[in-house]
């Protein structure tokens, strides 16, 4: 599992961790990423860096559905906190080649006990 | 037990690649396998072989080179974080056409599969820095 503590933008673990994601892919492991904290931000729809004049590797996300990376595991506190809803993400989609390829969320919200939980169940965790 | 390593932080700022050096020490002298130490983020600023801390001072750089020669250790920085932060190969160096390299001995440069196969080989994966 990845787990994605970072806001997107102010430091580059966002980015860099998300290429470990995507390289990591093709090594035909089981692999969920979680976000929690300033991770959810990663997720928010509409992204613009020009202000700022970094690279905005938003789009990125929605290749992860390409590489087989499905499970993404919102933590549900962290939006509330921060004022978010799943509104506010990106929908990011996949398709289900076991259920006759329909197009199902990638997201789904776990609460904080719950993903504890999750963590202890992982055998590697890459944290980010 | 067979351990693998992940430095994120540079030297001297933050203690982190103190505090992984002394824990390979511990690990290599209890008679266990450390199966790769991998640079990532501003670790990769441990790699570069023109690191010059006062003499009164440790050198974290030469330490890692010394510890990777005397236990044969595999040193992997990847290469993208590399290349955003100036530490080349003679290899990367000529490709990017740079007018020098400054990879320390002992260090190689490779890509983020590497960082995979460690949390997949090792029975403990352990990350120093953030």
């Amino acid at each position: 599992m990845y787990v994605n503590r970072s806001a997107p933008h102010g430091t580059i673990y966002a980015h860099e961790g998300l290429e470990v994601v995507l390289v990591g892919a093709a090594f035909d492991q089981e692999v969920s990423m979680a976000f929690l904290g300033d991770g959810v931000f990663q997720l928010k729809k509409a992204q613009d860096t020009k202000a700022i004049g970094t690279k905005n590797f938003a789009g990125a996300y929605r290749a992860l559905a390409d590489y087989d990376v499905t499970q993404l595991y919102i933590e549900m506190e962290s939006l509330e906190e921060r004022g978010l809803t799943v509104e506010d993400l990106m929908p990011l989609t996949y398709e289900d080649e076991e259920d006759d390829d329909q197009e199902k969320s990638s997201i789904t919200l776990i609460d904080r006990a719950s993903l504890g939980q999750l963590f202890e169940a992982q055998d590697v965790i890459f944290n980010f | 037990m067979k351990f693998a390593l992940m430095i994120n932080q540079g030297p001297y700022t933050h203690q982190a690649s103190d505090t992984a050096y002394h824990f390979a020490c511990a690990v290599l002298k209890a008679g266990h396998e450390l199966f790769r130490i991998f640079f990532y983020h501003d670790g990769v600023n441990n790699a570069t072989r023109m690191t010059t801390p006062p003499q009164d001072d440790r050198h974290v750089t030469d330490r890692w080179s010394e510890l990777a020669s005397q236990h044969n250790l595999d040193l992997v920085v990847c290469v993208a974080a590399a290349q955003r932060r100036g530490i080349l190969d003679q290899d990367e160096a000529r490709r990017h056409g740079k007018d020098g390299d400054n990879l320390a001995p002992g260090f190689r440069i490779s890509g983020l599969g590497q960082l995979i196969e460690a949390g997949i080989e090792a029975d403990r994966f352990l990350v120093f820095g953030n």
